[in-house]
This record gives C-alpha cells, structure tokens and sequence, in this order.
C-alpha cells in the first residue's frame, strides 16, 4: 500500500530530533486525529540552515516529516515556502489517497515554523 | 527474513491441512450436484449432511437447524435482516451492543433506513455489555436482540446467556455472532438460549467463503437469496460442496482439539501480556483481565501511533492488527475501544494480538525481546513523549 520510498523515509527517517538552538518552530495535527508534527528551524542568511522534526502518526506521517525536511534543507525561505503538500507527495513517488489529506502535515508545519520565524524577525 | 511470527488469526487463517485433504476429493472426484437423483448426487448429498451434523456438534444444534453461507457476513445480514424483516409485526426496536463486528453494525444501519429504530447498549470499560441497561432498554416492542459471544478485537466474553434471557422476557429474538469464539470456547445454543447464531469456517481453521447461520426451530427469516430453494428455501444457490466438507472437517476437529488448544493458547497469550507489559513503560491491556478469548492480546503503548508499530514490526517478521485509524478505511480508531472509554490518542496506539495454531512460546518470547526497541524508537520520535520517557 505504500511506496518502496515512503517505507524508506519511515524506516530510516531524516532529521528527526529536536534543534536545541532553532530559531523557531511549527506545529500541527493532534493527537486525537492521529498525526501531530513538529518542524524546528535554524535560520542563516534567510536560508533554512538546519531542520528537525518530530511527529507522532503512522508510516506516511513520519515519512512525509522526514521528506519534507529533505526538500527543504539549504533552501531559502521563500523557497521552502513553495514547498506543498503535493510535492512532498511527489518526492515519495506517491501516497495512497486516503494519506493525502490527514497524514501529509509536514509542508504546513513547515510553513508554520517559518511564518512564525518571519512574524519574530519582522520587528528586528 | 525467515522469522515468521504471524499473530493475525482473527484477520485471516491458514486451512488445516487434513481440512484441505477432505476437501479435495469434491473438486475433481465428486464434483455431483447434491440436488441431483443419481448416485454423484447421493454421494455429495451425503457429505454435505456430515458436515451439517459436525457443524451442529460443535454448538450442540440440531442439524436441520444449520443453514450453510458465503461467511460471517452473510450469516449476519441472514439473522439480523431476515429476522427483523420477517418479524417486523412484533415491533420496531433492534438492539444491538455498542461493540459489535462492523458488519453487524452496517446491517443495523440498513435496518434504520428501512424504519427500525438501532439502540445500542454501551459496555463497560473491559468492553462487557451493561446488562443492567440492556433489561432498561429491552421491551416488548424490541423485536431482535444481538450481543456477540466475544469481541474478537479486544477479547471480551460477553454474557450471552444473561441478555438471551432478557430479549426472551419481552419475547424478542436473540442473535449472537460467534465468529471469534466458537472453536476456542465450548458453545452451547439450547444451553444459552440462543436462536440465530452466526459461525465462520475460516476462524476454526476451515476454507474462506464458507460459514453458518444456526436457526433455532420455528424462528423465521425472511430468505435474501431467492432461487432454486437450497437450504431449506432460506438460501438458495447449488452449494458450495468442497467448502462446506471443509466447514464440517474443521467443526469436528475444533471439537475434539479445542479444549487443549484453548489450554495451550490462553498460557502463551497470559505469558504474552506479562511479557509486553512488563518490558514496556506505559503499556496497557485492553479489554478483559481474565474473561476473554483464550487466543486474545491487546495492548496499548501512550504517545504512539498504530500503525506505524505495525510497519515497524512487519519489518522484523511480526504480523498484527491495530485498532488504528491509520490503520482502518474509515479513518476512525476503533469503536470497540471508543465505546470501553478510551480516548481517540489512547484507541491509535493499540496492537491487537491474535494467537492461533502455528504460534509457540519462542515466538512469543521473540515479540518480547523485540517489541520495546520498537516503541522506544516510535516514542524517541514523537512529540507527545514525556522527557523521562526518551
């Protein structure tokens, strides 16, 4: 039911973990749907410098996190601000429908943890 | 991978192989229609009345009270459609437990649309039905009542005899599925009272495509298979003969194994629960402490998903069910382990363990010594685990 690369993502993730120092962070999903992700960001130079994440959910959830990361490592904000929903999908050669909608959470979280790093930095 | 640890028996399960071997002659030898008035037809007339009675053994039924189908499904919605359909002069009101099998619960969505009102009777937190409520909601314009004998997702017995009694009191029918029980407990129908019981092959062992309805002598089904009149006229089509050999092989078998099975079983599933819970940190059993299926384990583990505990198992030769809703079409959890109390974060993180004939204490042991590295890692992970936990 899941591609060769969402099983890859969800057995050997990428990025996972807390940044002790990052710059700012998003959240979303709950626990009472099943799927709640966080994205920490280190910002240099208006580009994502580092990312983690954390997420509670099942296979897709946690590959989608970790692809997300992937795409938008060393991307500038703007950039990773583009990043969608469908393009995580892509980048895992496909979701099953049922996972599109509830299980791809990262790229909003991501878009979160950088909206909130952009509303700190505005004032700067 | 040569590790092959399969706990999904209420999913699906393997034929017996003497099960197989009876059933073969009926594919190539004698392939006779039992309808038929000649000797091919005598001969398969013959072995479908055998299974019959084997069938009949297992629940201490009178043959002629057997009506062969399709499945468990098929037997459900012959009991509970035919029943209320054909009855529907004694009154409106179905009622049904709060942790039926989902096809039970569609079927009583039907009967909704059709004008019925479905009351359902809430469980305790083990998942037993409250017959307290049941005797407050059961009356006499209650035309059919239906508890299973147990829950085959968390284990739970229900106390069948109990609520047949009440649904007679108000003169109502009482139906009880036992698909995920019979085979693994003594099942008795004139002793509990029953008067539609519904049986499935696959579950004791026997070919998929094949089950059973029980009916209870002088209560009538309206049939929703019209045809040549098989069946006694309440589920026509030319039998499925090397199935039903197969249904009646693995009935006569469960009969004579079941009780050691049941013994061996309920040590390995009791060693299994101390096993995980022991191991892991905020580990809980759902359902029964002690009244459940002998082959019956489910556990939940705090701040993690289902679903991804059974990816992650699969990969290290672990086969099981969750009561997830990543894991469920219906992007629901379970509303078995809604309607005992958990909560929806609580209901994602169940493993549902199904033991059966081909598992051993190594395996066992091997679920043991594997599962906590696996919910460590889900847990390092998530963001709902506690800072002690990681």
């Amino acid at each position: 039911m899941y591609s060769e690369k969402v099983l890859e993502h969800f057995k050997n993730p990428r990025n996972v973990g807390e940044l002790e120092d990052a710059d700012s962070e998003g959240t979303v999903g709950n626990p009472v749907c099943g799927d709640m992700m966080t994205m920490y960001i280190k910002v240099k130079d208006d580009r994502i410098e580092d990312i983690k994440f954390k997420t509670f959910g099942c296979g897709a959830a946690i590959a989608t996190s970790s692809m997300t990361t992937e795409l938008a490592k060393g991307k500038t904000l703007d950039e990773a601000l583009k990043i969608s929903r469908k393009d995580v999908a892509e980048a895992l050669d496909g979701l099953p429908p049922v996972k599109m909608h509830c299980s791809n959470l990262a790229a909003d979280a991501l878009h979160e943890a950088i909206k909130s790093y952009k509303e700190k930095t505005k004032n700067e | 991978m040569s590790i092959r640890v399969y706990m999904d028996h209420g999913a699906g399960r393997s034929v017996d192989p003497r099960v197989l071997e009876a059933m073969k002659p009926y594919y190539t030898e004698r392939f006779g229609n039992p309808a038929s008035f000649h000797s091919e037809g005598f001969k398969t007339l013959e072995a479908l009345n055998a299974a019959r009675g084997s069938v009949a053994q297992l629940i201490n039924a009178d043959p002629s009270d057997i009506v062969f189908t399709s499945g468990a499904t098929e037997a459900n919605n012959l009991a509970l459609l035919g029943a209320a359909l054909r009855n529907r002069k004694k009154g409106s009101k179905v009622m049904r437990s709060a942790v039926e099998h989902i096809s039970v619960i569609n079927i009583c969505k039907e009967l909704f649309r059709d004008g019925f009102e479905v009351v359902e009777c809430p469980v305790d937190e083990t998942g037993v039905l409250d017959l307290a409520e049941l005797e407050r909601l059961v009356d006499d314009d209650t035309v059919l009542v239906t508890v299973m004998v147990a829950n085959g997702e968390i284990g739970t017995l229900q106390p069948v005899r109990d609520a047949a009694e009440l649904a007679h009191g108000h003169s109502a029918l009482f139906h009880t599925d036992a698909t995920a029980a019979a085979g693994q407990v003594p099942l008795d129908v004139k002793e509990l009272g029953i008067d539609l019981m519904t049986l499935s092959s696959n579950d004791i062992y026997g070919p998929k495509g094949v089950g059973a309805l029980y009916i209870r002598k002088g209560v009538r089904v309206k049939p929703h298979m019209i045809g040549g009149g098989q069946e006694n006229g309440i589920r026509s089509g030319s039998e499925n003969v090397p199935g039903i050999v197969g249904m009646g092989e693995a009935a006569r078998l469960a009969r004579q194994e079941m009780e050691a099975e049941s013994k061996r079983l309920t040590a390995l599933r009791d060693r299994l629960i101390e096993g995980v819970l022991a191991a892991i940190p905020e580990s809980y059993l759902n359902g029964h402490p002690t009244e459940r299926l002998p082959n019956n384990a489910n556990i939940r583990f705090s701040y993690i998903e289902g679903e991804a505990l059974i990816l992650s198992l699969d990969d290290l030769g672990i086969q099981l069910s969750s009561g997830s809703a990543c894991a469920a079409k219906t992007l629901e959890p379970s509303h078995t382990l809604l309607a005992c109390g958990l909560k929806h974060e609580e209901a994602h993180g169940s493993l549902v363990f199904t033991l059966g004939k081909n598992n051993n204490l190594d395996q066992v042991e091997y679920v043991i010594r594997e599962l906590p590295g696996v919910v460590e890692r889900l847990r390092a992970m998530s963001p709902l685990t506690p800072e002690e936990l990681r």
